[in-house]
């Protein structure tokens, strides 16, 4: 009995997913059609890139807030670049070393200069943000077209960006899981205490997750910027917010060490797009989105302490 | 050669000032059992983080095996084959035995960053195998027991190969069944040549189990030498550093439950418990506990001690029977309103639920009582008068002087910890306290202080009911004990029949049943 309801609450996140799917699948025919779901997937694209890497951060038990800002900076250069007529491998490669920057001064000030990562990473959110108005005068930039095909490109069918979704998925799985470095993070977020008594190198392992966090960022990015053609002041706002709930929504816990990203992180975003894209099909008022996505988030963090509950009360049965 | 297998040379080290460690230096033999005992705070624990890696000396040297040994960090102890088990185990509950036992040498395929599971399971049995351990490597940490988490920190001393295992009051959190089991694999170990390093506060452990003792006090080595040349009074008296003739208190208000039928009387009694049953965990129990009476609950770890004082304190809500407390039934009283009727409990688990670590001595002191404090007016808290209190608490539950106000509770001592949370509890002055293993982890002093402390409040007319594994300590502490097993009340002697022998029979039960 108490194992099924444990059973049930790991599989929360598919169980929710399947619900909406299956709601929104009965309301309107249009939503389970193929290229609606493939539409899903390509939009979901790049909160999910950037909550893969949020979901290593949390795993820490750290949190990273300036993936927002990391993405408005790298589109904001990008765009002056390629406006300037910079060849767009150039730009891209531009992009890619901004996030990785963001993330180094992230890391830098969490285990060097010991500042807590909620504090550092807000200041570098508002100091991103205010250097993204600058470099765009606050004004929006629209992008050659040679950026627009990067979204829009197909592969066997699918779009460039749940390509690269996919991978990024992939690969953060696999270093998740089959990586020493993979199960030290798991390690430092249940207790980074602990960890370096065994020899963990605990810092190495929460600078890189900042890093990786940053790079994640930069990638969402590229993502975005493909898909809209443009950057405008409110690129990448509040996506740190969406990218968190992805996380958590797919199961990894804010106090660290428990976690996936796959199936979690992508059923994670998944979910949320899912959700989104229902409410447009349809015709729900724009004014609901935001509500009826937080109560969905709120559901999961529920079900999160829940599981955590079932967990403890199991452990507390040692004799 | 005169020089030992490991010998520590002069190690000296301060923390702020404080010498915690005074030039302490002796040797061990290779392949030995050396028991290191002293109280809280002289300095074992230190000791034994310089030779693990954790801490670096101030002053003096370590040779290991013929050389100069001075490990910078944990990976560097281990390079050089030496282990620690922590007390409080460094497993991660949330990997499985197989990763915990790997985390920093994960075997993986050539030149890839990937982990060879194949070969990290096979390694992983293996090393089980050899501490007796038949489960599946795979297998998260949190499901273990205690004894099992203690076999797998053993597995991974093993996988570096250790020469020399450092285990910190490993037996704390085991049951009989899991230490005996812990000593034959000591043993098993030892006679492939391993040393051990063994800190324990159970002297009687240390006897049976080591062929050398070593005793620190106030970071000094007070006395070291082969097993048989101590006596339990020559150790506990260098221990403490004053002559102690007898390990408990005297108790002088016994007299008046030397009566066991009148001790069974209800009428007047603190608490009464009348047929308490819980399906599965306790069977029928009935007792009384008078006012100033000590009344001790002894029997097998699982029988359902700790249940029972769960359920007296409401924190285990749907049990039948009934309870009365001063005369009042308790029906489905949540522990808040008990608290308020002047029940205390303090749980086995100091660290987890009954101190706040991070906070402050005074903050911790002051937690059980603010409401009271808090009564008038605004409810704000009138400064005064709760400093007041602190400042009295802690005279009466003699925390060290040393301790600041202000200071972690983390940074203290088991002993100064335990005081900090019987001092909470005190504050409100309880009528009933009731205490699951008041002293494990404590040391021998310390011990003493609060056994005093615990006569003291029941001359005042506390009622005391005492959970507890250690027979001695039931023996020097009550006026009366009960036993439990298998969730059943199975015997009842007064203080003029307590008998080591008859507690364990009752508490063990006959062969087929305790089998079962």
């Amino acid at each position: 009995m108490k194992k099924a309801a444990r059973r049930l609450l790991e599989f929360a996140p598919l169980v929710l997913f399947g619900a909406v799917l299956v709601l929104f699948g009965s309301l309107s025919r249009r939503f389970l059609e193929p290229s609606n779901l493939v539409n899903i997937v390509a939009q979901a694209s790049s909160t999910g890139i950037v909550a893969v890497g949020m979901t290593f951060v949390l795993l820490t038990a750290g949190v990273d807030l300036s993936v927002g800002a990391i993405m408005f900076v790298a589109a904001a250069v990008a765009g002056k670049m390629m406006l300037a007529g910079v060849a767009l491998p150039l730009a891209l490669g531009a992009m890619l070393v901004i996030g990785l920057a963001v993330g180094a001064v992230n890391a830098f000030f969490i285990t060097r200069i010991r500042v807590v990562a909620f504090i550092v990473t807000l200041s570098t959110l508002f100091i991103g943000r205010g250097l993204g108005l600058w470099i765009t005068e606050t004004r929006a930039m629209n992008l050659p077209e040679s950026f627009l095909q990067l979204g829009s490109a197909r592969l066997l069918g699918v779009p460039f960006p749940a390509w690269l979704f996919g991978t990024v998925v992939i690969v953060g799985h696999l270093v998740l899981t089959y990586t020493p470095f993979g199960r030290q993070v798991f390690a430092v977020g249940y207790d980074a205490r602990a960890a370096r008594k065994a020899g963990v190198r605990t810092q190495r392992i929460l600078a890189s997750v900042y890093l990786i966090s940053g790079l994640c960022a930069a990638v969402g990015a590229v993502v975005t910027l493909g898909q809209l053609g443009a950057v405008s002041p409110k690129f990448g706002q509040q996506k740190e917010f969406t990218a968190i709930a992805a996380a958590v929504l797919g199961g990894t816990s804010l106090f660290g060490g428990r976690g996936n990203v796959l199936p979690g992180t992508l059923v994670g975003a998944l979910l949320i797009q899912a959700l989104e894209n229902g409410l447009v099909i349809i015709n729900a008022d724009p004014y609901l989105y935001p509500i009826i996505t937080s109560a969905v988030i709120f559901l999961a963090v529920w079900l999160e302490s829940l599981r955590n509950r079932v967990r403890s009360a199991g452990a507390i049965a040692v004799p | 050669m005169s020089e030992h297998w490991l010998q520590f040379d002069g190690i000296a080290k301060a923390f702020h000032g404080v010498k915690v460690l005074k030039a302490v230096s002796f040797g061990v033999a290779a392949g030995s059992m050396v028991g290191l005992v002293g109280e809280n705070g002289a300095g074992k624990s230190t000791l034994m983080n310089i030779l693990g890696g954790n801490l670096q000396p101030d002053a003096g040297r370590i040779r290991f095996a013929g050389r100069d040994y001075l490990p910078r960090d944990p990976q560097d102890a281990a390079a050089h084959r030496i282990a620690f088990i922590h007390q409080e185990l460094n497993l991660f509950p949330n990997l499985s035995i197989a990763e915990n036992i790997f985390l920093t040498r994960f075997p993986r395929f050539s030149t890839t960053p990937f982990i060879q599971r194949s070969e990290v399971d096979r390694r992983a049995t293996e090393l089980l195998r050899e501490v007796g351990l038949e489960i599946p490597v795979r297998r998260l940490v949190e499901t273990l027991s205690a004894g099992e988490r203690q076999l797998v920190e053993i597995a991974k001393a093993l996988s570096i190969d250790a020469r020399l295992i450092i285990f910190d009051e490993p037996t704390t959190s085991l049951t009989e069944r899991e230490t005996a089991r812990l000593f034959e694999l000591i043993a098993r170990l030892r006679a492939r040549g391993l040393a051990i390093i063994y800190i324990s506060h159970t002297l009687r452990d240390v006897f049976r189990q080591c062929d050398q003792i070593v005793v620190l006090r106030d970071g000094q080595v007070l006395g070291s030498g082969p097993t048989n040349t101590f006596t339990t009074e020559r150790l506990v008296s260098l221990m403490v550093g004053r002559p102690m003739s007898q390990l408990f208190p005297e108790r002088a208000a016994t007299a008046r439950f030397q009566n066991a039928t009148a001790s069974r009387d209800p009428a007047g009694a603190l608490l009464a418990v009348r047929g308490l049953s819980r399906p599965g965990l306790l069977e029928n129990i009935s007792f009384i506990c008078r006012q100033g009476e000590v009344l001790g609950l002894a029997g097998l770890m699982g029988a359902g001690r700790s249940e029972l004082a769960r359920v007296l304190f409401g924190l285990d809500r749907g049990a039948q029977g009934e309870v009365w407390f001063d005369g009042n039934l308790l029906q489905d009283a949540s522990p808040r309103e008990r608290i308020r009727r002047g029940m205390a409990f303090l749980t086995e688990n100091r660290h987890s639920e009954g101190l706040c670590l991070d906070a402050a001595v005074a903050d911790n002191l002051s937690l059980a009582g603010l409401a009271e404090y808090g009564r008038t007016g605004l409810r704000w808290l009138p400064r005064g008068p709760l400093q007041d209190a602190i400042t009295r608490i802690r005279g009466e539950v003699n925390i060290d002087p040393r301790v600041a106000d202000q200071q972690p509770v983390r940074t203290l001592s088991g002993g100064n910890q335990q005081k900090v949370v019987l001092g909470k509890w005190l504050l409100r002055r309880p009528r009933l306290l009731i205490l699951d293993e008041p002293t494990r982890g404590i040391d021998v002093g310390a011990k003493y202080e609060i056994y005093r402390l615990i006569h003291r409040l029941a001359d005042n007319g506390t009622g005391i009911f005492v959970i507890s594994s250690e027979m001695e300590e039931l023996i020097g502490l009550c006026d009366r004990i009960l036993v439990m097993r298998n969730g059943k009340l199975v015997d009842d002697l007064p203080r003029s029949e307590f008998d080591r022998e008859r507690v364990l029979r009752a508490a063990i039960g006959n062969p087929e049943e305790a089998s079962s």
